[in-house]
Formats: C-alpha cells, sequence, structure tokens
C-alpha cells in the first residue's frame, strides 16, 4: 500500500520590537543572563502587563503579509502550565479569539505553485531559557534558568495539514521566512531561536480522505532539521504502518545527533491548561484605519518582486536570490536605478564592491544615500575617475557618507588624461629606463607593460593604462 | 485628648497650625501600639524607625514653608500583601514569609509622595482568602471591641489597628468584602471603590477581576482624604481607569431631597440577627427624615452572588498563585526533580484554606467542567450587573446590613468554610459587579459589638457614598467610635 | 460519591502541583463535595443567550509605546532567589522529559 504523508506546522516567531510584549524590557539577544528583567516579566507578585503597541502593529503586519483575517476584537487568555521557565505558571496568549484566522501561502514547490492554508495566527508572550547542566537535556543533575527571553512577543502560525512532505515543509518555511523578513516583522533567524517549528504528521493510504494517528516533532532546529526529522519520521509511521501496526498517538522529540525521533511521556493531564480570559488585560479592539493603515505600509511581497524585477531591470535568478533574501539591498538597488540606467553594471556593483563595503564597515543599506552610489558610477562611467579610485572612494563614502564628487574635486583624485598631463611623465620614465625602452625596442612586449606600471605609480594610479600603453608607443617609436 | 485618639483630619489640622510636629503625632501612635499591639496582633511587619525617618522629613519640608499635602506626617499601616519595596511582604504565607518586593506598589508611591509614615504591614487571611483573619499563617488578630471575636477578614489587621487607634488611617484591599466585612465587625468606615478606580498595580493578586484596594478610617472626612491620595489613573494597571478624581474630602455635605435610595429587604429568615436589622432601618430613618425617598427592594441575585462568587474567585486564584513554585522567590522545598520541588514547596507553603480554593478553582477551570462551573458562573455575573443597572435605574443608592451579624468568635467557623464564606453574603455582588461600596458605623449590638451599614452607588460615585456617610456619622455622634472597655493604657484585657 | 471525588482532588491536586497529605485528600474531598452542592443553584439559572463577563470595564485595551525602561538591576532580579548559581536561578533537574508547550 502506499501512504501519504500529512503535515501541519506551528511555527512561533519573535517578532522585532524593542521592548518586551507587556513591559519596557528590552529584548536584545545575547545578554548577559537575567539582565533584561524587571517585575512584570519576572512575574513577582503584583505586577501586571501591558500590551505593547508596536507589538501589535507587527503582529497585523504579519498577519496581513499572510493573508489572514484581521480580527477586529481578539481577546487573551491564560494558558495555565507549570514550567521553571514560565514565571506566572501561565502564558497569555490567545486561545478562542486569535488576532487573525485563516490565511495562506503561495508555494513554489517542485511541482508546481500550491496553496498552503493557514488556520490561524495569534499573539502570545515569550518563555524563558533553560540551560542544563550535563551534556543531554533530560537527566542533567540540574538547570539554570535565564528570563531574558521572557514576555518578548511571540506569534504563533498555525497551518492547515496541507503539507505532503518534509521538503514541502522546508520550502514551506523558507517561503514563509522571506515573506516575514519582508514584512519587517521578525528577523527569523532560526539559530538564535527567534523562528521556530513544530511539526503534526501523519500518514493516510494515497486516495483515503480521512487523517491517521499523528505524532508530534519538536526540536527541530533548521530549516534542514525539519527535512530531515519529518522524512524519519514519516518513514518510521510507514514501518509500523505496514507491519500492520498502529501508529500511536505521541509527541516526539528531535535528535538532530542520533538523527532519530525520540518519543516523549506525556503525563496524566498535563495538557489541561484550563485556559480563561486574562482579567488583567482588557479584550484588543482594533480599529479599521489602524489595519488599513498597516496593510498600505505593507512592503511588496517578496513573490511579487522577484517577477517584477526580473521583468523590469532584466536581472539573472542569482542576482534576484540575493536581492528578494536582502530586502534593504534591494530597496537601495532600486532607488538608485531611478537614476542609473545601466541596471546590469548597478546590480553587479551593489551586490559586489558596495555590499563588501558594508559589510567591512558593519553599515546597513538604508544608511547609504542612493544619488551618492549613482554619482559614482557617473564619474567612473564617464571616465573621470578609473577603478580603483572608484573603490577607493566607495569606501569613503560608505564611512562617512561623504559625496564622490567632492571627494575627487579636494583630492585631487581625478583622472589624469591627454598628451600635455601625461607626455611629461612618459618622457621622464623613458630617461630613467633606457634598459626597458630598449628591451622594448627589441620586441619585448613585457617591457611596455614595465614602463605603463612606472608612469601609472607617478600618477599615483590616475591614469588610464589603456592610454598610457598607447601613448608610450608612440613616443618611443618618435625616438 | 490624646493624639492618637483624633482623627486624620484633626492631626493634620494641628500641623497645619504647627501646634504639633509630625514626630510627635507619629511617635503617638508608635507608644500606643507598643501597648495595645501585644493584644490585638495586627501586624506583620511593624517600620517605627523608618516612619520616624519620613515624619522628621515632612517636619523638616513644614519648616522650610513648603506646600504640603494635607496628609503629609499622617501615619498609616498598610495590608501585606500591598507591595512594598525593602520591606518584606508576606500575604501572611509561609511562602512569602522571606520575600522582600524590590519595587513599591503604585499606592505605596502615592502614599510616599504625599508623606505618609508606614508604621507597618498588617495582618490578613493568607493570601486575603477568608473572613475571619484567623487564616494568616502566623497569628490570628483580634477584635478591639472583644479580643474573643475575630475582626473580620480578611483586612482584619488594617481594620483592628483603625479601630484600636494604633493607625489614624490604613489601606485593605476587598476581593469580596475584605475591606467592608472587618470595617463593619470593628465599627470603623471601610470603601471598596469602583473596580479600577485604585490602581492594582503592586497588590498581590487574589482574584484579579475583583481586587480592589480600599481605605479604612473612623470618619467619613478621613477616609476621602485618603482615597483622593491612592486613586487615579495608572499606566501599569491596564484595567485603571482614566476617569478624573474628584478632591472627595473638599465638599462632604449632601442634600439628602430627592435622593432615592433602595432599601434591601433583609430578613431574620435568611439569617440576620435583628438588631442588625432594625439598625439599618434606623439609618434608613435618619436620610428619610432628611427627605430622601426610601423605598424597599428585593435583589433577588444575592444568593446567586455567593456561588458565582465562590467559583469565579478561586479561579483566578488557582492561576494567580501558580508563580509560587520555589524558583524565583518564597518558600522552597528541594526536591529530587522539579515536579516534587513544585508540588512540595505549594504543599508545605500554603494553608488549607488557599490550598482548598486553589483545587476548587483549579476544578472549576479544568476539561470537562469550565462550561458548567467558571463559564456559568460568569454569565451569572453579566445577570447580576444587570440586576443593579436596572436597580440604580430607580435609586441613586442601595442600603443594607454590611454582615448578617456582628464579629463571631474566633475558631467558630474556621472548620466550616461554607459558614464562613456566608458571612461575606451582603459583599459579593457589588464585588462582582465593581461598583463602588462603603460600610459605615450604624451602631453598638447588645453584646457591646459594632454593627455596620453598607452603601452601594453606581460606579465611580464614591463621592455620594462618602457624603452620606458623613451624614449618618453626624446623627449618630453619641455612638462611641472606639472600644475603650477592654483597652487600657496598661494594656491589660 | 466522595471516592470519585477523592480521584477528582488527587488529579486536581497533581495539575495545580499540591502535595496533599491523605488526611487533607480525603477532608477537601467531602468539602468539594459540599461546596459544589452549594453552588447547584448557580448551575440552575437559565442563562440562554447571557454573555459571560470577564471585565466589569468597557473600554478599549491600553496600548502603550515601545519604549525600552530600565530593567532592575541583577542583585535586586536574584535578591529573593532561594537557590541561585552566578546570574541565574537554579532548579533540580527536569528528570522526565514531560510534554509542554514551548512557546
Amino acid at each position: 500500500m502506499h501512504y501519504e504523508t500529512i503535515i501541519g506546522l506551528e511555527i512561533h516567531l519573535e517578532l522585532q520590537t524593542s521592548s518586551k510584549l507587556f513591559c519596557g524590557c528590552s529584548t536584545s539577544f545575547g545578554q548577559e543572563a537575567n539582565t533584561n528583567c524587571c517585575p512584570v516579566c519576572l512575574g513577582l507578585p503584583g505586577t501586571l502587563p501591558v500590551f505593547n503597541k508596536r507589538a501589535i502593529e507587527l503582529a497585523v503586519t504579519a498577519a496581513l503579509a499572510l493573508n489572514s483575517d484581521i480580527q477586529l476584537q481578539s481577546r487573551f487568555d491564560r494558558k495555565n502550565y507549570y514550567y521553571p521557565d514560565l514565571p506566572k505558571a501561565y502564558q497569555i496568549s490567545q486561545y478562542e479569539q486569535p488576532l487573525a484566522k485563516g490565511g495562506y501561502l503561495e508555494v513554489e514547490f517542485e511541482s508546481g505553485l500550491r496553496r498552503i492554508n493557514l488556520e490561524r495566527v495569534h499573539l502570545e508572550e515569550e518563555a524563558g531559557k533553560l540551560i542544563h547542566a550535563g551534556d543531554s537535556i533530560f537527566g542533567a543533575d540540574y538547570s539554570l534558568v535565564d528570563y531574558n527571553r521572557t514576555g518578548i512577543p511571540l506569534l504563533e502560525i498555525v497551518t492547515a495539514p496541507d503539507i505532503r512532505s518534509g521538503s514541502e515543509a522546508r520550502k514551506f518555511l523558507e517561503t514563509l521566512r522571506s515573506i516575514l523578513l519582508y514584512s519587517g516583522a521578525s528577523d527569523c533567524k532560526m539559530e538564535e531561536g527567534s523562528l521556530r517549528c513544530d511539526a503534526n504528521i501523519s500518514l493516510r493510504p494515497v486516495g483515503s480522505q480521512g487523517y491517521g494517528v499523528k505524532a508530534e516533532v519538536k526540536n527541530m532546529n533548521s530549516f534542514r532539521a525539519v527535512e530531515t526529522a519529518l522524512y524519519y519520521e514519516a518513514k518510521r509511521q510507514e514501518k509500523i504502518l505496514a507491519g500492520g501496526g498502529t501508529v500511536i498517538q505521541q509527541t516526539c522529540h528531535w535528535d538532530e545527533a542520533e538523527k532519530i525521533t525520540i518519543p516523549i511521556r506525556s503525563k496524566e493531564g498535563s495538557s489541561d491548561y484550563r485556559y480563561f480570559p486574562e482579567p488583567d488585560l482588557l479584550p484588543l479592539t482594533l480599529d479599521k484605519d489602524f489595519i488599513s493603515r498597516i496593510a498600505e505600509s505593507l512592503p511588496e511581497m517578496p513573490g511579487k518582486r522577484r517577477a517584477r524585477m526580473a521583468e523590469h531591470y532584466g536581472l539573472g535568478e542569482s542576482e534576484l536570490d540575493i536581492f528578494i533574501e536582502n530586502r534593504p539591498l534591494a530597496d537601495f538597488f532600486e532607488a538608485a536605478a531611478e537614476k542609473y540606467d545601466d541596471y546590469k553594471n548597478l546590480a553587479n556593483w551593489v551586490q559586489g564592491d558596495f555590499l563588501y563595503q558594508l559589510r567591512e564597515n558593519d553599515k546597513k543599506p538604508e544608511e547609504i544615500k542612493p544619488e551618492l552610489f549613482v554619482e559614482l558610477l557617473t564619474l567612473l562611467e564617464k571616465g573621470q575617475i578609473n577603478r580603483p579610485v572608484a573603490k577607493e572612494l566607495l569606501a569613503e563614502m560608505i564611512q562617512n557618507g561623504s559625496s564622490p564628487k567632492e571627494l575627487v574635486e579636494e583630492k585631487g583624485l581625478g583622472r589624469i588624461a591627454g598628451g600635455e598631463k601625461l607626455i611629461p611623465l612618459i618622457e621622464q620614465v623613458i630617461a630613467e629606463n633606457p634598459d626597458a625602452v630598449e628591451n622594448y625596442r627589441q620586441g619585448k612586449e613585457k617591457a611596455i607593460t614595465f614602463l605603463v606600471g612606472r608612469v601609472m605609480a607617478l600618477t599615483k594610479g590616475r591614469a588610464d593604462p589603456g592610454e598610457l600603453n598607447k601613448l608610450l608607443r608612440e613616443k618611443i617609436s618618435q625616438q | 485628648m490624646k493624639l492618637y485618639e483624633k482623627s486624620a483630619a484633626e492631626l493634620s489640622l494641628l500641623l497645619k497650625k504647627s501646634e504639633v510636629s509630625s514626630v510627635e503625632i507619629v511617635q503617638s501612635f508608635i507608644d500606643r501600639i507598643d501597648r495595645v499591639e501585644p493584644q490585638i496582633k495586627a501586624f506583620v511587619s511593624y517600620t517605627p524607625e523608618s516612619a520616624l525617618v519620613m515624619a522628621r522629613f515632612i517636619d523638616d519640608k513644614r519648616m522650610r514653608g513648603e506646600e504640603q499635602h494635607p496628609l503629609a506626617g499622617i501615619p498609616v499601616a498598610v495590608k501585606d500583601n500591598i507591595c512594598t519595596e525593602g520591606i518584606r511582604t508576606t500575604c501572611s504565607s509561609r511562602i512569602l514569609e522571606n520575600f522582600i518586593p524590590p519595587y513599591d506598589a503604585a499606592v505605596i508611591e502615592s502614599l510616599k509622595k504625599a508623606g505618609m509614615p508606614l508604621l507597618g504591614k498588617t495582618n490578613l487571611d493568607e493570601f486575603a482568602m477568608g473572613s475571619s483573619t484567623e487564616n494568616s499563617a502566623f497569628h490570628a488578630t483580634r477584635n478591639p471591641w472583644n479580643p474573643d471575636m475575630v475582626p473580620g477578614g480578611s483586612s482584619g489587621g488594617s481594620a483592628a489597628a483603625v479601630a484600636s487607634a494604633m493607625v489614624p488611617l490604613a489601606l485593605g484591599s476587598d476581593t469580596g468584602g475584605s475591606v467592608r466585612q472587618p470595617a463593619s465587625f470593628c465599627g470603623i468606615t471601610g470603601l471598596r471603590p469602583t473596580y479600577g478606580r485604585v490602581s492594582r498595580y503592586g497588590l498581590i493578586a487574589f482574584a484579579s477581576s475583583l481586587d480592589q484596594i480600599g481605605p479604612f478610617s473612623t470618619t467619613a472626612l478621613d477616609n476621602a482624604l485618603l482615597l483622593s491620595v491612592i486613586s487615579g489613573y495608572d499606566l501599569r494597571d491596564s484595567t485603571s481607569l482614566p476617569n478624573s478624581v474628584p478632591e472627595f474630602h473638599s465638599d462632604l455635605e449632601i442634600d439628602c431631597k430627592n435622593l432615592r435610595i433602595g432599601l434591601i429587604r433583609q430578613d431574620p429568615s435568611d439569617g440576620f440577627d435583628p438588631e442588625v436589622i432594625a439598625a439599618v432601618k434606623k439609618q434608613a430613618a435618619f436620610l428619610g427624615d432628611a427627605g430622601a425617598e426610601i423605598e424597599e427592594i428585593s435583589l433577588s441575585m444575592i444568593d446567586c452572588g455567593l456561588g458565582a462568587y465562590y467559583l469565579i474567585a478561586p479561579s483566578e486564584a488557582s492561576s494567580n498563585l501558580g508563580r509560587y513554585d520555589g524558583v524565583r522567590y518564597g518558600l522552597c522545598i528541594e526536591g529530587e526533580d522539579i515536579e516534587s520541588m513544585f508540588s512540595d514547596t505549594r504543599g508545605r507553603g500554603f494553608g488549607p484554606e488557599v490550598k482548598r480554593r486553589i483545587i476548587i478553582g483549579t476544578y472549576a477551570l479544568s476539561a470537562g467542567y469550565y462550561d458548567a462551573y467558571y463559564l456559568q458562573a460568569m454569565k451569572v455575573r453579566t445577570l447580576i450587573r444587570r440586576e443593579y443597572e436596572e436597580a440604580f435605574k430607580k435609586y441613586d443608592l442601595l442600603l443594607g446590613a454590611t454582615t448578617p451579624t456582628p464579629a463571631f468568635k474566633l475558631g467558630e467557623k474556621v472548620d466550616d468554610p461554607l459558614q464562613m464564606y456566608l458571612s461575606d453574603i451582603c459583599n459579593l455582588n457589588d464585588a462582582l459587579a465593581g461598583i463602588p461600596s462603603l460600610s459605615v458605623p450604624s451602631g453598638i449590638h447588645s453584646t457591646g459589638l459594632p454593627m455596620g451599614i453598607q452603601l452601594s452607588a453606581p460606579p465611580l460615585q464614591e463621592g455620594t457614598l462618602l457624603k452620606i456617610a458623613h451624614f449618618l456619622e453626624q446623627r449618630n455622634e453619641n455612638h462611641p467610635k472606639r472600644p475603650g472597655i477592654q483597652l487600657t493604657e496598661e494594656g491589660s484585657a | 460519591m466522595s471516592d470519585d471525588f477523592r480521584k477528582e482532588v488527587e488529579y486536581v491536586a497533581r495539575l495545580s502541583r499540591l502535595t496533599l497529605t491523605s488526611a487533607e485528600k480525603d477532608l477537601m474531598a467531602v468539602q468539594i463535595n459540599d461546596f459544589l452542592e452549594s453552588v447547584k443553584q448557580v448551575q440552575e439559572i437559565d442563562t440562554t443567550g447571557v454573555e459571560p463577563t470577564s471585565h466589569v470595564i468597557s473600554m478599549p485595551a491600553r496600548l502603550r509605546e515601545d519604549l525600552i525602561q530600565p530593567s532592575l538591576p541583577l542583585n535586586k532580579v536574584l535578591q529573593n532567589a532561594p537557590v541561585r548559581e552566578d546570574n541565574f536561578f537554579r532548579v533540580p533537574s527536569i528528570t522526565s522529559p514531560t510534554e509542554r508547550e514551548d512557546g
């Protein structure tokens, strides 16, 4: 019998706010343990939550980008359970009335474009972090708790069981990630845990409509892990079913080292979360203006942008890949392209030297004025500077925001061209290097390269080698 | 008349006229506490030194001629479920016995800003769960009118401290009567403000949708003064009301003409003491004589209020008290693994009443029971609110007894939770509806214990309640304001 | 009746992480039985079409601006910690991998 794999994903995403969801503590990653904490996020007795407006805006932004239906009224509930990283012993989450319902994503699978539907998108608070003494997560002697992460706004996205394989799950996540990066809602760093994914997976005979018994797989810490883990789990279930056995409903932990899923025992009643409406927070009411303002400010989504940029600028796949991955860089390119129409050349520079210099100087594309960059390329194109100078000016422009044109004037970096400026220098070099001149006359072509280099050195690299070459040959032949 | 026998307003006047210093006032109450506290046991923590520091600071300011709040330099006590930075805050529970908050509650900030010296933290039923202050993990508090009797609860420590003149003013918290019931048992004035009027930030939660901080005093004027200090919008409490706060104390005169008052029908057959009923009628008559229109009204939801309250409050409590797990603060019974640490810490740290309510609340919220218990109770709460909305279309105020009987004996109801719960029967519906409600003394029972009446008004009408209380206070002038019999200067009962 | 309630008490005590002695369980089974009897009246009320009251206040939820406020100094964060190690709160091992939601 052939089986079909049915997968639904549950994605958690940290929203990129400055402060936490319910208090003013910083959300910055990698701080010393327990230093981003206050009475509210530590859950000290007597403290109360207050909504972060930006978190709501980002959640709405993400939900809109995922075509989800924003609810004008949503509610926060308490999800009660005990765990040392959960300081109040409840998580403020949305259960009955989520922020947004439904939605979908168009994903380009190998089999073609397909729509993956979403069940819901809701907002909740992040838990803290446990550090386990010893190698393994369970059975360590003791654990240490760091509450820096506690209370960071978290968006939960739940898909319909529309995904059919581990590789589809991976492709879906990649698409989701690029959309959410584009919307600016999250930095989506799986390695820092700002994007996490759990999966429900079951098998059914091809052609059947019902659902089989599912397993929940957790602890998949990279896109590749999602693909591998779900492939493994599907195989595991297939073996059971093919052998006439039955799959039991359970939660599994993906063991990255062993590349296997390990079932974790669920205790009696552990999923009885006793949800009830959070009395400390009034229901969240969004007005239509608020939503439409966000909808209007929503950037063009990656799929559309890719198609448009391919069409309008005639860029190749690899160039598009870089731009779609890096939205600010693409924005920079497009801003520059308004004033510079050699798109191919522009794209080469933006993705090459420009990007290199940004990284060297730890700058972001949005910090640089596109006009200045266009100015630089125009100087080069008109032959007023040469390539090495252009690169030098680019570095300075990125470091200090200075205008290449002004720099050229200030430093006298303009190209030295024309006989009247170059001939005296050529004559000097010929006089100083009689041996090389003689070698050239003997037919040794290499000698001319040496002489060009000498003149170039005198101009501090500001002459054009081609012109020098021509003038040198002329001068020697005249002598 | 000793300084400690005076009301806060009287002391304020003496300070203003520079006839006494704040240090003298505070010292007078310290001396009083030293004599009386051993019998009453109203305090969990006692902070005379820091109170004197604040008093000196206020005296210095006054000497420099700086503008002062009317209550600057007047000492206050605060229920020990309100967080005070650097002063342990226990909720009268073993689980928080050594908890020292790193922050002040919003009301503590307000008291400090007004310049009120804090004399100590008062005893309560553990986590404010109870009606007699016997559920304190540390000690029971005695009723100053008769030390064999309970002071009421859960704010029994604050009520007893004011009634025995150990402080002129105190703060309590009222989740389902915990200010009004002890005020009535101790013969003083206690107010539960409109839900949201006073910030809950820093009040250790019992039942979040019901908890509200309120003032205790011997007079309506003092109550109004303290209410003005603690009321107002607070950004840190999402349920705090943005409405502006009137100066409640600036005008307490009221013309009773055209006032429509609904007199809640309460019968001996429902457990109401005839003398209590008579006292209520007498107060109603004072108002009627002054021109108010009095009409009897039956509230059909009273009995349902008890059931709804004792489902909703424990449900919220079961969640609010989850955080006491031994990880970040409080008692910790270390165990083999995390599960046993959680369970043993909580099993050992909480007293019987708290455990009972956690169990009831968890049960009412658990899968399969949520709809029948919690959700149904929340719907009944809506019906209770509607009943009030209807009543307030006809009446400006509702009036009745605060408690069916005067204070009961220590130990009398400890083993019978249901009987204990009944002592709050008159106080629960106001709390469920979120409306302001006040208890004011209505006379002395033949047993020598004080009785109280309860006045309820529509949201934000605390001013009206205080005015009526002020009016009745004048009519009851011949009633003793404080117990004088049992307490002697020497402190022997 | 109270045998059933004893089981319920055990289940609920487990859910709420409360170690109860056998005597406590017996007493609570009886008291909870009595309590539920006493709230029967609430269950009998017809609430068809009635919205539950979760909040007595009806106004829009308050939103604050996304501004960073100073956090507590580390010594205050840890001042009440029953068991600490370096910057951390320390807890015993999580021996059995119990199911929990991550997030």
